[in-house]
């Protein structure tokens, strides 16, 4: 694990002024209130740190989740080198989550009050308690790593305590961790969905459906694999350690078969209430819907169905960003483009907004880059089964 | 039984007296606006102002010109979307009537501004540590036996309270008795469920501004959802550790078998 000395490369300095960037702008929020570095009033009370960090930052931490429960449940060993990077992001996702909403939150030092306020109708309580449990999951689920990291730490002082002791703690719980994990996912992703169900007169038609939860749930489980995909080739690039390309098209080949159960429901629903002529009619609103559709669904379905596409280490990178584009844009479609305002409220993200939003991203990126650095991610000689 | 108030806007003279009466009972503090060329002031509701008189000139179907008024202000819903909405439960809906906040619970996530559909709940966005902030149908007066202090000031009685009941019968009385002066319709009794503050209207009430909704209250969609969370969660972990047991289950016998299989061999 010894590292060659290097300078301090570009794209960490570049992360870290992005980072201070973003703790200077949250001063300047707890100095002058939220009106001082955002665009948001009483028109639009949520902007960009709900769309993006909260929605799209939940969704796009699916890869954890779908990943484990594959390997440890469904025992697809194959996976089981993406496991860990996939778990560390579902991780760093949720941390974001909770960075976010400190800034966003009025007063987020009472965030403490969803734990003894119970309100069991409010999806958001359900969300609030979610992301507390799942991100204790997923520390959990993340700290093998960071133990064999320390046992092998190059002070002796610290290599020195019994680290297998928790390492074998966590792995006598591995599988109850992991049912949790996947039983929390499920409950959190649906439940940004039926967040939105109690805007039915202000979500247009085209997106508003009582089956909102089950939506949110199948495109957060096909953008799974597909993050998965994007960061492990990611990291190949960055860290050089090559991922066989039949994990790849492993994952690659489930994508179609959500997308479409996700594309069908959709459809259906809308056939349903009567209002599938609104994807032709709605303008400009089925211009954002035919977008999310082409380029997260369709394409990707096609893309992916190709055994061709399959096995080309690029093409099925690509495809998997379509995904993810796709998944974005839904996700902003149905927070910010297509939620009615107030009327006579205009919105769009002050840079200050921006600059929350970027320095946490960065934030992450340079976690991973430490950890790729210092733990054992990819290459781990775990035993599979925490029978061992 | 629940108090209400009736508005109605052939009464309203526009004086804005309520919003007066309003700021001084509530301690509000002034808005600095701009000139807009009406005397209609503040442009909106705010975290500050929580209510206000909107002016409106409006032609009816029959091309005949009316300058009327809206009164804004919370319309305390009898089933309330900011109440389920609250994660903590900062927002409860009182038997009298009232939705009542309380900002000891309160962290500031805004899914009642989101969830309201009447846009009502606001925000102190200039304050580092900001509250929500809406009408509170003066619960403090009622609590004394006061009537609302915008009820109270009304010079000419556009503004009534009392229980609902009465005032949705007595509303009716008022539409018979002369219907060519009003539109056939007490908004506010059927919409979303039905809320605490009532509206007579001579022209239709999308005229006068307000959001033209069902008669199926927001909430009833979420709270179908939140009712499914726990067979969800029950259902998904039953799952999740019956596939865990099948699977491991099946992957060992194979391996026994294949095991077997292999011992019979190398003993042949």
């Amino acid at each position: 694990m010894i590292q060659k000395k290097r300078s301090f490369p570009v794209g960490t300095s570049i992360l870290s002024v992005l980072v201070i960037l973003g703790l200077v702008t949250v001063i300047v929020r707890y100095l002058n209130g939220l009106g001082a570095i955002s665009n948001l009033s009483d028109g639009r009370a949520w902007g960009l740190w709900i769309s993006f960090d909260l929605y799209c930052g939940v969704a796009l931490a699916a890869g954890g989740f779908t990943l484990a429960g594959a390997v440890y449940i469904f025992n697809l060993k194959k996976y089981h080198p993406v496991v860990r990077p996939a778990i560390l992001t579902a991780f760093l996702g949720y941390t974001l989550v909770i960075l976010a909403l400190l800034v966003d939150l009025g007063q987020p030092w009472y965030i403490w009050h969803a734990i003894i306020y119970w309100n069991i109708h409010s999806p958001l309580f359900e969300v609030a308690v979610c992301v507390m449990a799942y991100t204790t999951v997923l520390a959990l689920e993340f700290s093998p790593a960071v133990f064999e990291g320390l046992s092998k730490s190059n002070f002796p002082v610290i290599r020195r305590f019994n680290w297998h002791v928790p390492i074998r703690i966590i792995r006598a719980i591995q599988i109850p961790l992991v049912i949790a994990g996947v039983v929390l996912s499920t409950l959190h992703q649906s439940s940004l969905g039926s967040m939105l169900l109690m805007m039915p007169e202000t979500l247009h038609a085209l997106w508003y459906t009582p089956i909102l939860p089950i939506l949110f749930l199948i495109s957060a489980v096909a953008v799974g694999p597909a993050m998965v995909i994007f960061e492990s080739t990611l990291s190949t690039r960055a860290f050089g350690h090559k991922l066989d390309l039949d994990v790849l098209s492993g994952l690659a080949r489930a994508i179609p078969y959500i997308l479409g159960l996700y594309l069908l429901l959709k459809v259906i629903d809308l056939m349903a209430v009567g209002e599938i002529g609104l994807i032709f009619l709605a303008y400009p609103q089925n211009m954002l819907w035919w977008g999310e559709i082409i380029v997260g669904v369709i394409l990707p379905i096609i893309l992916f169905s190709m055994p061709g596409v399959r096995q080309n280490r690029n093409a099925v990178f690509w495809s998997s960003v379509l995904v993810i584009i796709g998944l974005v844009l839904n996700r902003f479609n149905v927070s910010m483009l297509a939620l009615g305002m107030r009327p006579g409220t205009i919105y769009f993200p002050h840079w200050m907004e921006l600059a929350i939003s970027v320095g946490l991203v960065a934030d992450a990126l340079l976690v991973i880059l430490l950890a790729h650095r210092l733990l054992p991610i990819v290459s781990h000689g775990e035993a599979i089964e925490g029978s061992s | 039984m629940s108090k209400a108030v009736l508005y109605d806007a052939t009464k309203c003279i526009g004086c804005r007296a309520c919003q007066v009466a309003c700021k001084q009972w509530n301690e509000l503090p002034t808005e600095a606006t701009i000139n807009r060329g009406t005397y209609e002031n503040p442009p909106q509701l705010s975290a500050y102002t929580f209510t206000k008189i909107r002016f409106n000139e409006v032609d009816d179907d029959d091309g005949k010109f009316h300058f009327v008024f809206t009164k804004l202000q919370c319309m305390h819903c009898e089933h309330p979307a900011c109440v389920t909405a609250c994660p903590v439960g900062a927002l409860q809906k009182t038997p009298d009537g009232p939705v009542v906040y309380d900002d000891n619970k309160c962290f500031g996530c805004r899914y009642c501004m989101v969830a309201c559909p009447f846009g009502i709940p606001n925000f102190e966005w200039d304050k580092p540590l900001p509250w929500i902030r809406k009408c509170t149908f003066c619960a403090d007066r009622q609590g004394g036996g006061l009537e609302p202090a915008c009820v109270t000031t009304c010079p000419t009685g556009a503004l009534k309270f009392g229980d609902r009941e009465e005032l949705i019968i007595e509303a009716r009385e008022r539409i018979t008795a002369s219907s060519d002066k009003y539109v056939n319709h007490i908004y506010g009794e059927k919409e979303v469920g039905g809320t605490s503050w009532l509206y007579l209207s001579p022209v239709p009430f999308e005229k006068l501004g307000l959001p033209t909704l069902g008669s199926e209250p927001v909430t009833v969609d979420a709270e179908r959802a939140m009712g499914a969370v726990p067979p969800v969660l029950f259902g998904a972990a039953a799952v999740m550790a019956g596939a865990y047991w099948v699977i491991k289950r099946r992957d060992r016998m194979s391996q026994e078998r294949a095991d077997k299989e292999e011992r019979k061999e190398v003993t042949k």
